[in-house]
């Protein structure tokens, strides 16, 4: 009896350092995903200053706090817009950007088949 | 016709190109953050100076204006823009909330002694959580409030122009 009670204790401990473990990984990756406001070419994980930290440790809160990746992204572009984002957003400024190297593939595509394909049968 | 149309599809795509680069060169690349962005005053719960919990929705209240200043004792610029805070105090529309950032009460204490506070009230970010809340960059930096609404955010120390722009709106 003894014995099972030391084990639930250890694997209910070692289950949620797994947790914990997850939880550092998507902290990371979000903070990777943000561009340092006050730094140059850093995201919110290579800095060390001030506004990444307390960044930082926003994110690290709302995670706890049970917040989804893409609630703490639109969270922090609310606070200080778009241009955190190290992806730009799928909207009318940004369509040529998106579509643009699609349409070259195509068109390159296009191009080789018509030269080298059709020109060999 | 196949000879004439790819040669004239590949020159429209590099003119197209290259309109678009030419356009780029005279951008500018520096980066000025949009100090519009969101209009309505966060709420936070925090510490003031004196040790009482603090909620945002008690302290916006008054048909008033209000300037939230993000200072520490630690920040240079803050030291420079203290004497134009002293001065906008002596305005009786308008109360100034001082807001401490990642800052030790001893320090914090020293920096009001030697330069005197013009704060009406001061609450405390230890950890600077509540700062990104107010979407702040850092030290210092300034919002100007009515009703409840950021009207104006000054990033950096406040200039004599900024004195002179703040006066003016509260007249």
């Amino acid at each position: 009896m003894k014995f099972v009670h030391i084990f639930l204790i250890v694997s209910i401990f070692l289950s949620s350092n797994f947790l914990k473990a997850d939880d550092v990984k998507t902290e990371n990756k979000i903070a990777k995903n943000l561009r340092c406001l006050i730094c140059q070419g850093q995201s919110v994980y290579d800095s060390d200053s001030e506004f990444a930290i307390s960044l930082k440790l926003v994110i690290k809160n709302k995670i706890q706090q049970g917040m989804s990746e893409e609630q703490i992204y639109s969270f922090v572009k609310i606070k200080y817009g778009e241009w955190i984002l190290y992806e730009p957003e799928f909207n009318k400024n940004t369509y040529f950007l998106w579509l643009l190297p699609i349409l070259m593939f195509i068109f390159g595509g296009a191009i080789i088949f018509k030269l080298f394909i059709i020109k060999k049968n | 016709m196949k000879f004439k149309v790819i040669p004239l599809i590949l020159i429209s795509i590099f003119f197209l190109i290259f309109v678009i680069f030419f356009k780029g060169l005279k951008n500018s690349n520096i980066y000025t953050p949009n100090t519009n962005l969101e209009k309505k005053v966060p709420s936070f719960e925090l510490k003031s100076f004196e040790n009482n919990n603090i909620i945002s929705e008690k302290i916006f209240k008054n048909n008033k204006y209000y300037l939230m200043n993000i200072w520490a004792s630690w920040c240079i610029p803050c030291r420079e823009e203290h004497e134009f805070l002293m001065e906008l105090n002596k305005n009786q529309k308008i109360e100034l909330i001082g807001f401490n950032y990642k800052d030790n009460f001893k320090n914090a204490s020293s920096f009001l002694k030697d330069l005197g506070n013009p704060y009406d009230l001061i609450v405390l970010d230890k950890d600077g959580t509540s700062s990104i809340d107010w979407g702040a960059y850092g030290v210092p930096e300034s919002f100007l409030i009515y009703q409840n609404n950021i009207i104006k955010t000054f990033i950096g120390p406040i200039s004599n122009d900024d004195l002179l722009e703040i006066q003016k709106i509260i007249k």
